[in-house]
């Protein structure tokens, strides 16, 4: 059925039922995390007894993208009261089935603890976590079926792109982005008007629209969730993009770890080209427009535009001097426009409720929100959509709900491999780009993850280090060897065989890899190690100066002598009697740390 | 090694057809969905080995120097054939000073191949890691997704062989 | 647009300077008189050789508007552009990068077969390196010496790329590629394979490019010093046409200064007995070649026929067009009609066993060294020529020596095979075969004399180019490639049944042999291959002899030994066969 009109589209939406009050309506998270702890065995078992139990016409069960909490996963959010179960496991369900569709009770041993106030939260929509977020990019990301068309119309969906054809000139749009203030989510934060513009002003006979869904940033899965949550905003923002732009043919550029959950994606497009809003003369508007899935095969600098280009190409993944920019020669020489997927799901959005709307929220110079994913020591695990402006405070203590331990957090590393970290004295920073930046940090892709007190800055750099250094391409000098030799510098360091000289030595070479390198993957992976080296010379210089300890020790006061730890110590240097305070051999220590993981009693002191 | 890379026979026919296929359906510039093919190759062939990357090379009509250049950019193309099951064992201190060496000796002995390469029976294959962070129970062997910890010399003749027998979730 | 629209105004180190919109930074600094290092950067631009991917990153400078540093090479300048080359950042910068090369650099320089001739070393002088602060692991790979013409040592590969450009963009024979990546990338075969093992056609345009001697010719002047110290051996020496007019650069003459007299007596000096002429051998390969297109455009084909000198041309179309090896000459290349006449009509002539002669060419040229050992070019076992050296390699000798080449005399070439016209000191370089042949093939299908030997259309240094001669009403349809690159589109057309010419020359070096990957190092300059060029054509216009059939020499030795061209001795002798060799 094509849909050939905006008044078409409308009235398909009206005629589409809505879920009825007295029904329940499931949304189950088969975002990948949930995936990963069964969820889908979980919706299959669920299925099986609602059919059992002759439900399908009191229970609608929707399988739904990532519905972010996904440390707490998996998750079933039981509308309407939106009462949500956490951390079921596939024998909970059948008690899920009894209780709460069967005699309209709520289990309660599956609902989400406040672990602040120890109070026990039902709906979603009163947790912490959920309440201070902001949906735009995600806006339908967990409410709604991805596999279903219905869904995303029911939306609003394709609205944005039937008014737009019909009413508005490519440099209407770009105007429009323009105005809304829309910067790249991607980590550049360049104007995505202006980025159009360009592509638009280029005389060429073809032109590309490219969507970035490399996502290669370890620990981000914003992108992800978008695909498979909601991949018809996608597909809808490539057509405007290119309509904008003046581009035909879009492509998608997937990495291949995700090519198995890109399924939502591939039959979104499917059902786009059967409705019309992919294919020929779109909306009766005479403008052409179709979609390509181009993978990836495992290299992070692929997700550098001008790498990824040359991917999409066939090719090496090697980036390629700027300029020329893609928008003047890009994939096959010609012009085009590459944007991230966090991007392009604000589009739709922007075009629909307005760029006034969009720009009323965020800061002076950062509109909107931005998508973090939250990991590390923090008690909130998963995706967190805020307004731009929000602070790092906020996020990590309200949202991310602090330290699970309530240990004290040290830092905050932000921006992946590219970013740098934040101290405590900068978590009352309004996050933005233009703040981040002044901070030496970046935004990056959103990685945030949060540092306690026992992290290791040095090791942490390090860590980053070694994923640049092997993600290098190797096409320039200053990050191929640069890199490299300052991962062997930090090597030589952390393993007490520095010298005092190493310090200004990496902080040369950081410097003149930053200014030198080809591309951005160089450009900003000394940035781990230099921010770190600013907050936290002090750790640099214990390794330099060969002051660190690094063996392991007990506190005779907290050690009751259960001797866990001397039963796992692989060197058998814990020595002591039961019940006695027991000591380490520091000559045989060899800081694994196996006994600090077993002590009971936090009686073993980390070096 | 001219002999061995234009040696064809020795890859399985139908899978060769396969990619002939693919390639033949292929629309546009060839040369460009290269990745897609290695992607697809891989997929029947489990692993791109010289002579099939020669040979989409040649149905490609691009020089093979191109083709090994791209399979050794990404990290997801494999130029070894992979068994069945990845066996890692640990070499992290930790390990080491629990006798990892002699246990992954065991390990190369009882699947009958070498380290990193895959055993003869497809089965297997060994290879040893950095430190994987479980030194508590060191030693330490993964196989894919499973760990093994305390292994002690004598109970890796048992893990093996439920592997070979086919039970999947030995423990 | 009007010139002034295409002018935009910049500053180099606060000079003001009004350059063409496109220029380079590094061209717009040049213009200001303001030198800056460059490394990777290669700019043969007129042969279409142009490596422009700023990877070495040792030509960054600084952009005062923006504070960053940006690659001089491949950034153009924007109007308003303030470049300052001096700045702290810049320089820092650029050694940083220098320093990062070298820490991955083995530090032999002192026996490298480039000491002194390479671009790494001299910067690292012109910067003023006295200390490596970065020292870490070096790359570790297997010196590769399974061709004979070419050295690959990857250890001293900066990976600049140059190689990479020539093999895939100029040449378009695809033997190397950059493999893996990060610190582990290395330039290489495919599979790392043996270079023997690869299609290289050994052009060695990647050598003639390599800044550093990561790709070297293989050195055969140890085996010659063996063979000259050996009295046993009648060693004999030849020397082609494009050596004379370059050997000099490394004695400090001009390029393109003519030295033929020198060289014979260098030769002589070093102990040769007896000092051939290749370009002997070019006039026979054109009687020989003549005839041979005049039968064939008489027995109607194959057409075109393709000329056979230039081996790395033979090898790229054994493996690349299998399917079109009757388009060749079967003609042996002039190097090995001297070495197979020397092996027979000479050592008969002279009472020496053939098995006592070896026989060394001067080559501009690396391929030629893998043209000897092809099994081929044999007769009776012996290899026509026994040892290739290179213009460098000779240079080195005579250097060795202690030659003073300055001082020495000029010398003239033994006979038999010593005498010339010139048309054969043209085969040096593009369309000079083609031309000579044309000279002879006029006389031979019109009977008449050619008065007008210079046809001029088919000199130039286009990458292809087409003319048409007049030959009794027939007309002669023409064509002409140096580079690889463009032979293959030739060779395209010929295959899909476009063509429309009766005879194409095809080099594979950029300006034909004076290019070739064995001259002394152009360093990137394409001005010196432009003067070798003309010294080529200043040495045909001072013979008196221009057209190869007049040579009395070659005339005697058809009357004495080979009958008449085509003869049944000259097609064992002279002529070869092609056999089709599988890509890889
Ligand atoms: C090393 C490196 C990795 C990158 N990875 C990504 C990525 O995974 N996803 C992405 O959207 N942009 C990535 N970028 C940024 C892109 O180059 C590009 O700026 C972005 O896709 C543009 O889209 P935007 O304007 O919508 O942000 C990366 C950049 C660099 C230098
Ligand atoms: S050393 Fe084996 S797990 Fe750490
Ligand atoms: S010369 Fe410019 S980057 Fe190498």
């Amino acid at each position: 059925m094509r849909v050939e009109s905006l008044d078409a589209l409308k009235k398909w939406k009206d005629n589409i039922p809505s879920p009825d009050t007295k029904t329940i309506r499931i949304l189950a998270c088969a975002g990948t995390s949930c995936l990963s702890s069964d969820s889908d065995l979980i919706i299959e078992r669920l299925k099986e007894q609602i059919e059992k139990h002759s439900l399908d016409t009191k229970v609608e069960l929707v399988r739904t993208g990532c519905v972010r909490l996904c440390g707490q996963g998996p998750l079933l959010l039981m509308e309407p009261e939106e009462i949500t179960y956490v951390k079921v496991h596939l024998d909970d369900v059948d008690e899920i089935v009894e209780k709460h569709l069967l005699n309209g009770e709520t289990v309660e041993r599956l609902l989400y603890t406040d672990p602040k106030r120890n109070e026990i939260i039902k709906a979603a929509k009163n947790m912490d976590f959920y309440k201070k977020q902001k949906r735009i990019a995600l806006l339908n990301c967990g409410s709604i079926d991805p596999w279903n068309i219905e869904h995303y119309v029911q939306n609003d969906g394709y609205e944005a792109l039937a008014t737009v054809l019909a009413e508005n000139s490519p440099q209407d749009v770009v105007d429009i982005i323009k105005e809304s203030g829309l910067r790249g989510r991607g980590g550049g934060g360049f104007s995505t008007g202006m980025k159009w513009g360009f592509t638009l002003q280029e005389k060429s006979d073809e032109k590309y629209m490219i969507c970035n869904a490399d996502e290669g940033d370890p620990g981000a899965f914003m992108d992800r969730s978008i695909i498979e949550g909601d991949p018809h905003a996608l597909i809808e923002a490539m057509v405007i993009g290119g309509y904008a732009t003046g581009a035909k043919e879009g492509l998608i550029y997937i990495r291949a770890e995700y090519a198995t959950s890109i399924e939502p994606l591939r039959k979104a497009i499917e059902d786009a080209r059967e409705y019309g809003f992919l294919g020929e003369n779109i909306f009766n508007s005479g403008f052409d427009f179709d979609l390509e899935i181009k993978l990836g095969a495992g290299a992070f600098v692929c997700g550098e535009e001008t790498a990824l280009i040359h991917s999409m190409e066939g090719q090496r993944g090697e980036p390629s001097t700027k300029p020329p920019f893609p928008s003047q020669k890009g994939y096959r020489g010609k012009p085009s426009t590459v944007n991230n997927v966090e991007t392009l799901a604000n589009i739709p959005v922007i075009l629909r409720k307005g760029a006034k709307w969009f720009s009323s929220i965020g800061t002076e110079e950062s509109k909107g929100t931005k998508v973090f994913a939250l990991a590390g020591n923090v008690r909130n695990i998963g995706l967190v959509e805020v307004p731009m402006g929000t602070t790092f405070r906020e996020i990590v203590f309200e949202i991310g709900g602090g330290h699970p331990d309530g240990k004290d957090i040290k830092a905050i590393q932000i921006g992946g491999p590219s970013g740098g970290v934040i101290t405590e004295e900068y978590f009352d920073t309004p996050i933005d780009y233009d703040s981040l930046d002044s901070i030496g940090a970046m935004m990056g892709s959103g990685g945030m993850i949060v540092m306690d007190e026992d992290s290791d800055m040095v090791e942490i750099a390090k860590f980053y280090l070694d994923f640049t250094q092997d993600e290098s391409c190797g096409k320039c000098t200053p990050c191929r060897i640069g890199t490299k030799r300052m991962y062997e510098i930090l090597e030589r360091l952390t393993n007490m065989e520095g010298d005092p000289d190493d310090l200004e030595r990496l902080r040369t070479l950081g410097e003149n890899i930053q200014s030198s390198s080809l591309c951005g993957l160089g450009q900003s992976a000394p940035n781990p190690v230099l921010s770190t080296m600013e907050y936290f010379a002090e750790e640099y210089e214990a390794y330099a100066y060969r002051t660190k300890k690094t063996k392991y020790s007990v506190d005779p006061e907290k050690c009751i002598g259960c001797t866990k730890c001397k039963r796992v110590c692989p060197t058998d240097c814990i020595s002591g009697d039961v019940r006695q305070a027991h000591t380490i051999d520091e000559s045989e220590c060899i800081a694994c740390g196996a006994c600090y993981d077993v002590c009971p009693k936090d009686a073993i002191i980390k070096p | 090694m001219r002999k061995e890379i234009l040696d064809t026979s020795t890859l399985d026919s139908d899978g060769l057809k396969k990619i002939d296929a693919y390639i033949d359906n292929l629309s546009g510039n060839k040369e460009e969905q290269l990745i897609h093919v290695l992607h697809h190759a891989q997929q029947i062939f489990g692993y791109l080995p010289k002579n099939l990357q020669w040979y989409i090379a040649k149905q490609l009509d691009m020089p093979s120097a191109k083709v090994n250049g791209v399979v050794t950019f990404y990290s997801l193309f494999s130029e070894e054939p992979r068994g069945k099951y990845t066996v890692s064992v640990c070499m992290g201190t930790a390990c080491f000073v629990k006798g990892a060496e002699k246990v992954l000796d065991r390990i190369l002995e009882l699947t009958d191949s070498q380290k990193g390469k895959m055993s003869d029976d497809g089965l297997f294959t060994v290879q040893d890691v950095r430190c994987i962070g479980a030194c508590g129970l060191a030693p330490v062997v993964t196989i894919n997704e499973k760990v093994y910890g305390n292994v002690k010399i004598n109970e890796v003749d048992d893990i093996i062989r439920r592997y070979k027998r086919g039970e999947k979730h030995a423990s | 647009m009007k010139l002034i629209d295409k002018m935009i105004n910049c500053t180099v180190n606060g000079m003001e300077i009004t350059v063409e919109k496109g220029t380079s930074v590094l061209d717009a600094a040049a213009k200001a008189g303001v030198h800056i290092p460059t490394l990777c950067h290669l700019n043969l631009h007129d042969l279409n050789a142009v490596n422009q991917s700023a990877n070495c990153r040792v030509c960054v400078v600084e952009d005062d508007n923006s504070g960053r540093l940006v690659p001089s090479c491949s950034q153009e300048v924007y109007d308003g552009m303030k470049i300052e080359t001096d700045s702290m950042k810049a320089v820092m910068g650029r050694r940083t990068s220098l320093e990062l090369l070298l820490s991955n650099h083995p530090q032999d320089c002192l026996t490298c077969v480039k000491n002194l001739d390479c671009e790494l070393q001299s910067l690292a002088h012109e910067m003023n390196i006295k200390e490596i602060h970065y020292q870490g692991e070096k790359m570790q790979h297997p010196i590769d010496t399974t061709s004979q013409a070419i050295h690959k040592d990857p250890n001293k590969c900066i990976m600049c790329r140059r190689c990479i450009t020539m093999c895939n963009d100029v040449q378009t024979v695809g033997v190397l590629s950059p493999l893996k990546r990060g610190f582990d990338v290395v330039v290489a075969t495919a599979f790392h394979m043996d270079m023997g093992d690869t299609s290289c056609t050994y052009c060695g345009q990647c050598v003639s490019v390599c800044p550093t001697g990561a790709l070297a010719e293989m050195d055969a002047s140890s085996k010659v010093w063996k063979r000259l110290n050996n009295p046993k051996k009648h060693v004999i020496v030849q020397v082609a046409p494009a050596v004379r007019v370059a050997l000099g650069e490394e004695f400090g003459y001009d390029p393109g200064e003519i030295s033929t007299g020198k060289v014979v007596s260098a030769l002589r000096r070093l102990g040769f007995d007896t000092v051939f002429d290749t370009n002997f051998g070019a006039d026979l390969t054109i009687v020989e070649e003549a005839k041979e297109l005049v039968d064939r455009i008489e027995k109607d084909g194959p057409l075109p026929m393709l000329t056979s000198c230039c081996p790395a041309w033979v090898q790229f179309i054994e493996q690349q067009f299998p399917e079109l090896l009757d388009v060749p000459s079967t003609c042996k290349s002039p190097q090995s009609m001297v070495g197979s006449l020397a092996k027979t009509y000479y050592a008969e002539q002279n009472n020496i066993d053939p098995e006592d002669i070896t026989m060394v060419s001067i080559m501009p040229c690396i391929a030629k060294k893998a043209e000897a050992a092809r099994e081929e070019l044999s007769v009776e076992g012996h290899y026509n020529v026994d040892y290739v050296l290179t213009t460098r390699e000779l240079a080195r000798m005579i250097k060795e020596a202690a030659i003073d080449f300055n001082t020495l005399r000029d010398g003239t070439f033994d006979q038999l095979l010593g005498e010339s016209t010139g048309a054969a000191a043209i085969f040096g370089t593009t369309g000079g075969v083609i031309e000579a042949a044309s000279r002879t093939a006029y006389e031979m299908v019109t009977g008449k004399e050619l008065k007008q030997v210079d046809f001029k259309d088919l000199r130039g240094i286009d990458g292809i180019r087409e003319a048409t001669i007049e030959m009794n009403g027939t007309k002669l349809r023409i064509g002409i490639a140096h580079e690889l690159g463009n032979a293959r589109k030739l060779l395209e057309e010929i295959r899909d049944g476009k063509s429309h010419f009766d005879a194409i020359e095809i080099m594979a070096c950029p300006g034909g042999c004076i290019g070739g990957g064995g001259q002394p190092y152009h360093h990137g300059d394409s001005n010196i291959l432009k003067k070798r060029a003309e010294s080529i054509y200043k040495i045909d216009l001072g013979t008196e002899l221009r057209k190869s059939h007049e040579n009395p020499m070659v005339k005697k030795v058809y009357k004495d030994f080979l009958g008449s061209p085509g003869s049944k001795r000259a097609k064992d002798l002279l002529h070869t066969t092609y056999s089709a060799k599988e890509r890889i």
